[in-house]
Parts: C-alpha cells; sequence; structure tokens
C-alpha cells in the first residue's frame, strides 16, 4: 500500500517498521513532526527531552540497554548535543541508533543554515542523506542495521524540503527486533583515557571498514547518462539535478560519510567535466578534490540558501553548460512587484507576550533576548528586542552587558520563555547568582512550547506519551539557584509589568519576573469579552497600533477592532489614553 | 501517459489550504498520478503567508514549483495571490478569492494595501478567475467552506474526473460537514 507521507512521518514510520522502541527529541522545525507522529505508534516510548543533549544521552543509555532507538532534532539542536554524540562514537552501540540531523538551508524558520554534514565528519560516524520520503523511511532502517553491523551512531540528515514534502511511501509491517542483552562492559562504555585510547584506534578501524561498504552499498550508485556531464548529488539536490540536467550522468550518493573513493574515481573517469551540486558547503566537492580529482561546484553554483531546479539551470547556462532555459519569466514584473506589502509572522490578538514587550520598549530598556514566538516583538512595531542568538543565550549575555558596563547591565533586562528556560537558561542564571551580577531575567511561561506547534516540556504537567506529570515549581528552581527576588506576574497587566520591571531593574542583585498566562492558543477564547470601539472618544491618535495587534487597525481615522480575531486581552484598553477602547463586545456582533 | 500539472496554493494561515491540498493529493492519487506536495509551515498559526507547491506527473522529482512554471495559482487571499503572481506559467489560470487580510504592516499604517490588486492580475494573466468564495459558501451553509469552493473552481481546471473529485471529498472531509462541502465543491466546479 502507498501513502502521501511527508519525510518525518517516513521517518517515524520507518523507526516504526525498524523495530525501535525508544526515542526522544526536543522540538525545533523542522524536525519537530517525527516524534509526535513516532509516539502515536503502538508498542514503543518515546519523549520530550528538555535540551538536545539530554535527548540524546537517553538516546545513548536506551542503546546501551539494547534498545533500538531514535534521537532526532533540528540542526542547531546537534550543537547542543555534540559533547555527548562526539564521545558515543567512540563508545559505540549495543541496540542501533540514528540520530536525526533536520537542517534548514534558507533559514525558513532558523537563526544560522550551517551544514551538519560536518559534524558526521567530525565526529567519524556514517552519515545517511534521503532525498525524498520513500528514502527517508528506507534510510532508517538501512541505518540501524549499520549502526548494529560496525558498532556506531549513524547520522541522517534531511533538509526542510525532505522533511516538510510530502510523497508516495511504500508501507510495510513493523519488524519485530528483540531487546539486545546489556553486558557491562567497562572497555567500550567507560571513556577514561586509558580505555579512550584504545577506542580511538577502534574508531579509524571502524571507518575503514565502513569505506569499504560505501563502495559497495546500493546508496551509493551511478546512473549513466550522456558521458558530457557528470553529476555528483546527493539529498534533495538529486531530485533538482533530474529535472535541470535529465540528460548528465550522475553519481547519487545516500551515504556521504565515508565516500566512496573508488567509485567516485570510476565516475570521474567516465565523464569529460566532473561537477559536484549540493545545497551549503562544498562538503562532497572538497573531498572530492582532496583525491585528486579535477571537479567544479561551488565555483558555478551558491554555497548560501536553498539550490532549486532553477538555479541549477540558471548556473549551467551561465557557464554555457546548457542552453538557457526557454522558459520566458511572465512579464511587466513592475507591475507585479510593485508595492506588495510583507507579510511577516506577528504575536497572535490576545498573546500573552505582547504586554511585557510594549512595556519594555516604554521604559526604554535593553532586553537582551532569546528564541521562541516572543522573537517576533523584535520586529515593528514593537522592536523591544536587542538580541537573539541561540537558546538559553539571554541570560549569559543580559550578565555580560553588566560586567562590561553596570550602567548599560542595570538597563538590561534578560527575556527568556519558559521551554527556553527549562533547555538552557537555568545554568545561565546559576552563573549570574554565582558571580554576583545584579541582572533581572523575565521568564515568560505560556504553559507550552508554541513557536514550534505547543509540545509540552518538564513545566507543563504532561508528557509527549499523554501521561500526567510533575510540573516544574519555576519559583522554586530560581529561587534554590540562589535569586532571592522573585515575583509572578499577570503579562496582560500593564501596571503591574511595568512596576515590576522599574522596581527589578533599580534593585542592586538578580531577580526573576515571572509572566505567567497560557498561550492564547491553547485555550481559545469566547470572546464574549471583545473590545469595542467608542467611536465618539477616540480621536485616532493610533497608540493602540503601538501594540503590533493583528485584531487592531485604522478605519478611516478612527481605531478599528476586528471581532473575529480579537480575544478580549484588554492590553489596548490599558493602552488608551481617551478611554475609547471597552471590553463588552461580542463576536459578530 | 498523464498531463503534468504544476500548481500553488497560497494564502494566509488557518484559511484551510491545508484541507484543500489534502484533497487534492488524494484525488490526484487516484487518476494515478505520482505527485509531490510540499509545505512551508511552522509560523503558519502567527498569521505570516502560508504556500502549498503541488507537483503532479507521471514521475515527480522535484517537489517545487519554479517561477514561471505554475498552471494554476490558487490564492485563498488578494495580496498573497499578487505576490505569488511571478510563478504563474505565461498562460497559465489564476484563481482568486475574492478576499482581503491586511497584513501588520497595512494594520500599523505601514504600507498600504494595494487597491489596483485584480487590475494587476488581470493585465498579467487573462485567464483569472476571481471568486467570492465566502458569499457562494455563506449561501451553501457555511462561510468556512470557502476552501472547498475554491476547490471546486481548482477541480473544474485540472484534468481530473468530477468522480474522483467528490470520492476524494468524502474520504477527506469529516461526515457531519460533508454535505455542506459537497454543495460548496459543486458550487466552485460549476462557477463560470
Ligand atoms: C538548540 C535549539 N533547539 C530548538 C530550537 C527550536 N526552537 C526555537 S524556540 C523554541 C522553544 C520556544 O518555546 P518557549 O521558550 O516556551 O517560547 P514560546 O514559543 O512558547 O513563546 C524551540 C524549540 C532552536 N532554535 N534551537
Amino acid at each position: 500500500m502507498k501513502e502521501l507521507l511527508s519525510g518525518n512521518a517516513a521517518i517515524a514510520r520507518g523507526a516504526f517498521e525498524s523495530g525501535v522502541t525508544v526515542a526522544a527529541a526536543y522540538p525545533g522545525t523542522p524536525s519537530t513532526e517525527i516524534l509526535e507522529l513516532f509516539s502515536s505508534y503502538p508498542g514503543i516510548y518515546a519523549e520530550w527531552a528538555p535540551n538536545e543533549k539530554v535527548a540524546m544521552e537517553v538516546g545513548i543509555g536506551a542503546s546501551i540497554a539494547g534498545a533500538r532507538t531514535l534521537v532526532a532534532m533540528k540542526h542547531v539542536g546537534v550543537n547542543v548535543a555534540a559533547d555527548p554524540l562526539l564521545t558515543f562514537a567512540y563508545t559505540g552501540v549495543n541496540g542501533g541508533v540514528v540520530l536525526v540531523s533536520a537542517d534548514d538551508p534558507g533559514m525558513h524558520s532558523s537563526q544560522n543554515e550551517q551544514d551538519n554534514r560536518y559534524y558526521a565528519k567530525f565526529a567519524k560516524i556514517p552519515l545517511l542523506e534521503p532525498g525524498d520520503s520513500q528514502e527517508a523511511k528506507d534510510m532508517i532502517g538501512i541505518a540501524l542495521d549499520i549502526s548494529e553491523q560496525f558498532d556506531t551512531p549513524v547520522m541522517l540528515r534531511t533538509t526542510t524540503r525532505v522533511s516538510h514534502s510530502q510523497g508516495f511511501v511504500e508501507i510495510g509491517g513493523p519488524k519485530s527486533i528483540a531487546i539486545r542483552p546489556y553486558v557491562k562492559d567497562a572497555k567500550k562504555y567507560l571513556m577514561v583515557p586509558a580505555f579512550a585510547r584504545m577506542r580511538r584506534a577502534l574508531l579509524e578501524e571502524r571507518l575503514a571498514k565502513l569505506k569499504e561498504y560505501s563502495e559497495k552499498s546500493p546508496l551509493n550508485a551511478i546512473e549513466w547518462r550522456g558521458r558530457a556531464i557528470g553529476i555528483i548529488t546527493s539529498g534533495i539536490s538529486y531530485q533538482y539535478v533530474r529535472e535541470s540536467l535529465p540528460g548528465a550522468s550522475v553519481l547519487k550518493l545516500g551515504l556521504t560519510n565515508p565516500l566512496p573513493e573508488k567509485l567516485i574515481r570510476q565516475f570521474a573517469g567516465g565523464v569529460q567535466k566532473l561537477i559536484v551540486v549540493e545545497e551549503l558547503e562544498p562538503f562532497v566537492e572538497d573531498q572530492v578534490r582532496s583525491l585528486g580529482i579535477t571537479v567544479s561546484g561551488k565555483d558555478l553554483l551558491p554555497d548560501t540558501g536553498e539550490l532549486n531546479v532553477q538555479v541549477i539551470a540558471g548556473k549551467f547556462a551561465e557557464a554555457g553548460l546548457l542552453s538557457p532555459s526557454e522558459k520566458a519569466p511572465v512579464k511587466a514584473d513592475g507591475l507585479v512587484t510593485a508595492a506588495i506589502p510583507g507579510r511577516p509572522p506577528v504575536l497572535c490578538p490576545g498573546c500573552p507576550h505582547r504586554g511585557l514587550f510594549f512595556a519594555l520598549r516604554k521604559l526604554k530598556l535593553i532586553a537582551t533576548g532569546d528564541i521562541g514566538c516572543y522573537t517576533l516583538s523584535g520586529l515593528p512595531p514593537l522592536e523591544a528586542m536587542d538580541s537573539c542568538i541561540c537558546m538559553g543565550a539571554s541570560i549569559g549575555t543580559a550578565h555580560g552587558f553588566g560586567k562590561a558596563d553596570p550602567e548599560l547591565g542595570g538597563r538590561t533586562v534578560a527575556v527568556i520563555g519558559d521551554s527556553t528556560f527549562l533547555h538552557s537558561g537555568i545554568t545561565g542564571l546559576l552563573n549570574m547568582v554565582y558571580n554576583k551580577g545584579a541582572g533581572t531575567v523575565v521568564i515568560l511561561d505560556n504553559s507550552t512550547t508554541a513557536m514550534t506547534g505547543h509540545q509540552h516540556h518538564p513545566g507543563t504537567g504532561s508528557t509527549l506519551m499523554g501521561e500526567q506529570a510533575q510540573a516544574v515549581d519555576f519559583e522554586a528552581l530560581v529561587r534554590a539557584l540562589g535569586v532571592k527576588r522573585v515575583r509572578v506576574i499577570d503579562p496582560l497587566d500593564l501596571g503591574e509589568i511595568t512596576k515590576a520591571l522599574q522596581e527589578e531593574v533599580a534593585a542592586r542583585e538578580p531577580s526573576v519576573i515571572i509572566c505567567r498566562r497560557p498561550c492564547i492558543l491553547l485555550k481559545r477564547a469566547t470572546a464574549d469579552d471583545v473590545i469595542l470601539v467608542q467611536t465618539e472618544k477616540c480621536r485616532g491618535c493610533k497608540a493602540c497600533l503601538r501594540l503590533g495587534c493583528p485584531a487592531i487597525s485604522m478605519k478611516g481615522k478612527l481605531a478599528h477592532v476586528d471581532p473575529d480575531a480579537c480575544t478580549g486581552c484588554g492590553l489596548c484598553v490599558q493602552v488608551c489614553r481617551d478611554g475609547a477602547l471597552v471590553k463588552g463586545g461580542s463576536a459578530n456582533a | 501517459m498523464l498531463k503534468p500539472v504544476d500548481l500553488l496554493m497560497v494564502g494566509v494561515g488557518g484559511q484551510g489550504t491545508i484541507l484543500a491540498s489534502r484533497v487534492l493529493a488524494m484525488a490526484a492519487q487516484e487518476a494515478g498520478y505520482d505527485i509531490k506536495v510540499s509545505e512551508i509551515h511552522g509560523m503558519a498559526q502567527r498569521g505570516g503567508s502560508v504556500v502549498t507547491q503541488v507537483r503532479m506527473g507521471e514521475k515527480v522529482y522535484s517537489p517545487l514549483v519554479t517561477e514561471s512554471g505554475a498552471d494554476v495559482v490558487l490564492a485563498f487571499e488578494k495580496l498573497e495571490g499578487l505576490r505569488f503572481l511571478p510563478f504563474l506559467k505565461p498562460g497559465g489560470i489564476m484563481i482568486v478569492n475574492n478576499h482581503e487580510i491586511p497584513p501588520v504592516p497595512v494594520l500599523i499604517g505601514a504600507a498600504e494595501y494595494p487597491p489596483d490588486i485584480l487590475e494587476r492580475v488581470r493585465t498579467i494573466s487573462p485567464n483569472t478567475f476571481v471568486v467570492d468564495a465566502f458569499d457562494i459558501a455563506l449561501k451553501c451553509g457555511n462561510p468556512k467552506a470557502a476552501n472547498i469552493v475554491l476547490l471546486g473552481v481548482l477541480a473544474r481546471n485540472l484534468p481530473i474526473e468530477r468522480e474522483i473529485w467528490e470520492k476524494a471529498l468524502s474520504a477527506r472531509v469529516p461526515p457531519k460537514f460533508l454535505e455542506v462541502n459537497r454543495s460548496a465543491f459543486a458550487a466552485g466546479y460549476e462557477y463560470k
């Protein structure tokens, strides 16, 4: 039977069919659906870990205990998980392990576009790159077999277009795989220097064997067509190559670490011009060149952003390797593109994050930020966030501000979401207390991981398996770290927020403000209390527009509230100086 | 030999593009097509633009529609229709819901919602259908079925039999809403 599945759904299906019984992850686009979907299969266990390092470590434990294991994360998550990963490469596995790294070329929803294939090379572990959903499913099974056969974790790297594109997948039944017995083996699993040195040597032996495997694996195969141009490619780029250069010979690589040297030489010898087509970095190209083979790649094609059929055809045509495409672009471009306003994502109507950023801006405070829905407050009209680097960075950054310049530090607030605080904010706060910082940290506790689609975390009281769980007590947690000034406020009360910010910023010791109110999307407001504009009072001052609420606009010269979008949060009522906005409407009134 | 079709469905998060693309995918499968459907989501609920790319043919490699490559652009919102017009093939079909959702730059007065979208679209693409999908859906019993009205207009312009569409609709729409959606689909299909 064939089903239309996204790459992520195919990965989840593949893990189920291949006997994976334990899976751990931290959400992150474009990887999130893998665990969400896997968790719905029978007879398995899946969990959201608080961060990717913990997810990797849970995977390591499950593997050593004998289970086939899946660990999934977005590309930057592998930075967080890199520490356990690079030594797990030494110990190897018991039950097979596949680590899915979902990369995001083009940064559709990420802060960078790092090419995680280098992690596989760095860790000296096998790397598989599926190019569509069927391959994604099949390669999960192959990855687990390789993992057990060669005693190594395996990385499967997708990209957004593989993870989020649907294609037909042949559905199979689940394989039942017995848990392997655990045998105590300190020389394998206890990585102290003496044992690690032994494993280090084995790592090279394993890599040599994997290289042999890579030469013979059907994952790496030559498709002979015309001999004038030969393309080496992998992952999604293969699909683009087949359409833009249908006549070219192709060496399609599914297993890209270690590379099949002999196969590459054979292919290079059979074509007149050899070109590597790959997204982002010249990962394959540099290695081919280092074999002493003349090869092209990034001299023709961009090394940033995504590739597609058009880019490849265009660049090949420019280089005279292809007749220019006959497709005429739509004419009258000026007519189309003139003055098209953008449609950036925005905080939802009723979002509990909005009030804080309005107040931060009003008080002219510096906000070192973090990643989550609240990062949208950095865009107009709120423009209330100064920095965003990686998850958890806000607190260390604010502390650094204070140490570099206490006066600046005294005007700086770290802003961090609840999921992000539990992911990697706790240690930053611990540091601020220990090293005598005086920063103010705002934790935006909306009871969910909203940005990635509402996943549970240790603060929500539920698990991925749908069970009730102990919810972390944020107040007690930050007090235990040594913070004495802790207060909880309702982020829909602008007066309370403003007062709290002024007092805590002035305090010469670390303080934490917890803004507590669930994400508006978790509990759709009934909107009996939507806001009405009393048109006789509105002077058209536009103060309410500065909230950046999608429910508020100007109709003519007066404020207008869309009753279907308004949730009645009441922030605009507090912002209006003329008392023109009042509660009491109802949707479709 | 199945005629290959590339199309884009564009709109704003929450407009029901996902259901429409599911019905379409099922109909295409039933008609014997290979198909790829590519969605960029994640920020969809936060009011950003959403694009679903659909490619159908004997064998589909790339999941992405190229610029000037779409046989049909189905726009659930006017501004998004204009934005993605460069993807339409010369001579391709444009289907536009006659509906405006102003984006935040417009709401806060930093930009103007272009007043002449339909003229601009029509100038570039003579094969434009402007559909009052909400009014039509309302007449069918539920304005939320506007997405299915638009799907009906699309269906009429694709080389797949009507019976196949109706079967796919029944399979993908919850029984409770099937009657409304059936009449919404029919109204779209018979739209002139
Ligand atoms: C290392 C890493 N893992 C995952 C992500 C993806 N990601 C971005 S923000 C976020 C969590 C946001 O949750 P929270 O802090 O609760 O803020 P909210 O979106 O709910 O406002 C996640 C998982 C990331 N950017 N980096």
